[in-house]
């Protein structure tokens, strides 16, 4: 009976995947960084990492859980929350909607609970794709539910940040955020539960200063940008240009901030690796 | 209440040159003050000023964002923009209020975190994070008091109180009013049609359940009449201090604040 459900729910994290792929198989993409074309096909076959030069692409929540998880272990959490406009904001529904449609997701984040390798974990995703992986009070919300729920049932947490930081149209109930989620870590802290951070590209103002900071083991994909503060506003504020590198994920590493800087391709194996190593009693 | 006052004329007077700063109130509330200095970690940062004082013959801990009074004085403390080591000189004042079992009392009035090259380096966002994750557990007594400007992380990092009072006048957002229009509009002169939609207005964050209460400031402003204004704020402190020494529970109180922010209705009191 379970095998049913599992393939069933393979089949709908798949398709859900599937929706987030915004271009054709033989259309060529440009790479960013090292500026030469590849088709598609092969980007997605390199788990949408550049197969020249390793630049990761960004994903979307559902795909990143695809990769994460074992295939049909996935079971999506809260799925219906979604920003009300607490504010009153002029054009924010306007502008929810389109990217609810856009994207096929109902909020910037989308959590599951799920298994890596046989292993029970909880996991969410920030989807930049969605108002910029803005932390809205549904965002908020959902993670501090999720946190929960890990700390409930004595899970383990798995948390990818993909943000510009606050939803500028929900104001300071966006900024309260950020404190309901770190104090909801807190509480898994103490339950002594494991909390991993993955930060990729790009991470920023407020989910840096909150969350995405607090993991007992903070992980980060090659070249993701990660900070407060944006490079702009640093750069007006200085007035010089910022070094080569600045605020990447590697730069994030040297200075103390990051454990490990782990390539996608590597990355679930790292994340069973480190479920293993916290295992009651070692692995 | 100055009823008729827009919410960008209120920016303009959270701002103002001669509003009230940190060391106006610690010198007028507080008696015996001993600053301290330093995070212990890397260095120390004149726009956080903290240390412990006596509050009505009390010991407390007090600690509060710095605008300079003049030009020299801003240089040294960025105009109130903490780097990361104001966080965690705050924070390691915060874990010895608990030692000690002192109430802690934090006056914020900052244009933000500071966005600097080096204050990226040495973690911005995990200083502020780290505060807002040990503020929320502090078995002990805290009151922020919202003074002037209270703007992003930068302002909360020193606002996870079990009570949040905010002077009529003060302002409290996600960023500046300018920042908002050039974020959203990509044009920072809006920034008056920004402040009348930010919901930054004392009563607005009431309504919303953000602030606990509204301190009145005299008419025009704290800076006309600034012995009024010392009284008003040393009446609100005292009266919230002596309400919180009866609370048994005062981090899962705290918790239960900040857990309700921003689920379904707001709720106007705070248990």
């Amino acid at each position: 009976m379970s095998g049913i459900f599992a393939k069933r729910r393979a089949r709908l994290l798949a398709m859900k995947a599937l929706r987030e792929r915004y271009v054709p198989p033989e259309d060529a993409v440009s790479c960013p960084q090292c500026g030469q074309d590849s088709s598609h096909r092969a980007v997605a076959q390199n788990l949408h990492t550049c197969p020249l030069c390793g630049h990761h692409f960004p994903v979307g929540a559902y795909y990143r859980l695809g990769i994460t998880l074992d295939h049909g272990s996935f079971r999506e959490l809260y799925p219906k929350l979604t920003s009300q406009d607490p504010l009153s904001f002029p054009g924010y529904r306007e502008k929810l909607e389109n990217a609810r449609r856009t994207t096929g997701l109902n909020e910037a984040a989308v959590t599951a609970v799920g298994t890596i390798d046989g292993r029970r974990c909880v996991a969410g995703v920030l989807d930049s794709r969605f108002l910029l992986g803005s932390m809205s009070a549904a965002v908020g919300e959902k993670l501090t539910l999720t946190i929960e729920y890990a700390e409930r049932s004595r899970l383990p947490l798995i948390l990818f940040s993909a943000s510009g930081g606050a939803r500028m149209q929900e104001g300071i109930l966006s900024l309260m955020q950020m404190a309901k989620t770190s104090a909801a870590l807190d509480r898994l802290d103490r339950r002594g539960l494991l909390y991993i951070s993955v930060l990729t590209d790009p991470t920023t103002g407020g989910v840096t200063a909150s969350f995405a900071s607090l993991g007992d083991v903070v992980l980060a994909e090659p070249g993701a940008l990660i900070g407060f503060a944006g490079p702009r506003v640093i750069q007006q504020t200085i007035g010089e240009t910022l070094p080569e590198g600045f605020q990447r994920a590697e730069f994030q590493m040297e200075h103390g901030f990051v454990d490990a800087v782990v390539p996608r391709q590597q990355m679930r194996d790292t994340l069973s690796r480190l479920l293993r190593l916290h295992e009651k009693g070692g692995g | 209440m100055n009823k008729a006052l827009t919410a960008a004329e209120r920016v303009a007077i959270a701002r103002h040159p001669q509003r009230p700063n940190i060391s106006d109130y610690i010198s007028a509330l507080f008696t015996d003050f001993f600053e301290q200095r330093g995070d212990r970690l890397s260095g120390e940062d004149a726009s956080v000023l903290g240390g412990v004082a006596l509050y009505h013959g009390r010991p407390v801990t007090v600690i509060g964002t710095r605008k300079g009074k003049d030009l020299e004085e801003n240089l040294l403390c960025r105009f109130g923009m903490p780097n990361p080591e104001g966080y965690r000189k705050a924070l390691r004042l915060m874990r010895q209020a608990e030692k000690f079992r002192r109430p802690v009392i934090t006056f914020i009035d900052t244009g933000g975190a500071y966005p600097g090259l080096e204050a990226e380096e040495r973690g911005q966002g995990e200083a502020i994070a780290r505060n807002l994750l040990e503020m929320s557990r502090l078995r002990v007594p805290v009151v922020s008091i919202i003074t002037g400007e209270g703007n992003s992380g930068g302002a909360l990092a020193l606002g996870v109180a079990n009570r949040v009072l905010m002077l009529e006048n003060a302002v409290y957002a996600i960023l500046s009013p300018e920042g908002f229009a050039a974020i959203l509009w990509k044009d920072a002169k809006r920034h008056e049609e920004a402040s009348e939609l930010m919901k930054l207005t004392a009563a607005d964050l009431q309504e919303l359940g953000v602030v606990d209460e509204i301190i009145l400031e005299p008419g025009g402003g704290a800076h006309l009449a600034r012995s009024i204004t010392f009284r008003q704020v040393d009446e609100a402190l005292s009266r919230n201090l002596n309400q919180l020494s009866k609370v048994k529970n005062l981090a899962a109180a705290r918790y239960q604040k900040f857990r309700q922010m921003g689920t379904a209705a707001p709720r106007k009191e705070n248990p």
